[in-house]
């Protein structure tokens, strides 16, 4: 690992991302976790049981989140924690058929907390779909030494 | 239908084995966009001083919700999964998940609180690896790998 706790500082921008997501992705996600909840794949569903349409898995952004943080850790293992809460669901249009998203998920990071004793950092994602903040809370504590 | 109160305290022991296989860590970090490589190319992973392809840091949650399944499918606990909005989630790693560990969750019911006429559930699968070699396994010898924390929000009627 090439990244040294001394030279981090709380604050300090560790880079963003933005995430394409389409229905597919929820089928790929649904079938790959288990998760077959029919109101991230069934829009009659999802509207019957009063929600906007077929929304993401909150696992699905959970997990699509924390590649910021793995890629930048350079070691997908030195994530030793990783919480959020789901606040806001992520609707995704049915775009079949085209070459467009149906929602997309902008993920930035910042280093919240450092712990030179137990060499953690913990980083702090924003997560907005549509501009709102899907994912609150959303801390990953990663190992670096 | 409402919830059991009584949920609160229950636990289900350790149930089916969990198999991780080499395969499924590359479906999952493809299904979550992951594109590390000690994902999918087994020499990358070594590299980093692993002994086989690393799952990405939300792959305990196929074991958790399994054992989470044990909870809503028990007709006693009175949670419609049609109904169940997922709230909060926590993954504490002891180490890491690597393929080729055999995987076992218990299940506790850490707390039931009533939310208008829903409830929220918190539940904490403690995710063990079966040592290798029919001794040790027989003797049920098992490694602490990591504990996963869930909040379900049941939607009451009308919420």
């Amino acid at each position: 690992m090439s990244i040294n706790i001394t030279e981090l500082s709380v604050g300090q921008d560790i880079g963003s991302r933005s995430i394409t997501v389409t229905r597919t992705d929820l089928v790929k996600y649904a079938g790959a976790s288990g998760d077959f909840n029919p109101i991230h794949w069934n829009e009659a569903f999802a509207t019957g049981v009063g929600l906007p349409g077929v929304i993401a898995h909150g696992m699905f952004t959970m997990g699509a989140a924390v590649q910021l943080v793995t890629d930048w850790a350079g070691d997908p293992a030195a994530v030793v924690d990783f919480q959020t809460r789901f606040t806001k669901p992520v609707p995704v249009a049915d775009t079949t058929g085209t070459p467009d998203a149906g929602a997309v998920i902008e993920v930035s990071g910042a280093i919240g907390a450092l712990d030179a004793d137990a060499g953690t950092a913990r980083v702090d994602l924003t997560v907005l779909s549509s501009a709102q903040k899907v994912l609150v809370k959303a801390q990953a504590v990663v190992r670096l030494a | 239908m409402t919830i059991n109160p009584d949920l609160q305290g229950r636990s289900y022991p350790a149930a089916e084995v969990y198999d991780v296989g080499r395969e499924k860590i590359r479906e999952f970090a493809r299904a979550v966009k992951a594109t590390h490589p000690a994902h999918f190319d087994v020499a990358a992973a070594e590299a980093l001083g692993h002994s086989d392809l690393v799952a990405p840091p939300t792959f305990a949650i196929i074991v958790a919700q399994r054992a989470d399944a044990q909870l809503i499918e028990d007709p006693d606990s009175g949670i419609d999964f049609s109904r169940v909005v997922h709230a909060d989630q926590r993954f504490t790693h002891h180490r890491p998940i690597i393929a080729g560990d055999r995987l076992v969750a218990e299940l506790h019911v850490d707390g039931v609180r009533a939310m208008g006429g829903g409830a929220m559930i918190t539940t904490r699968s403690e995710i063990f690896a079966l040592a290798s070699g029919d001794a040790t396994e027989a003797a049920g010898v098992r490694e602490p790998v990591a504990t996963t924390t869930s909040s379900i929000l049941v939607r009451g009627e009308g919420q």
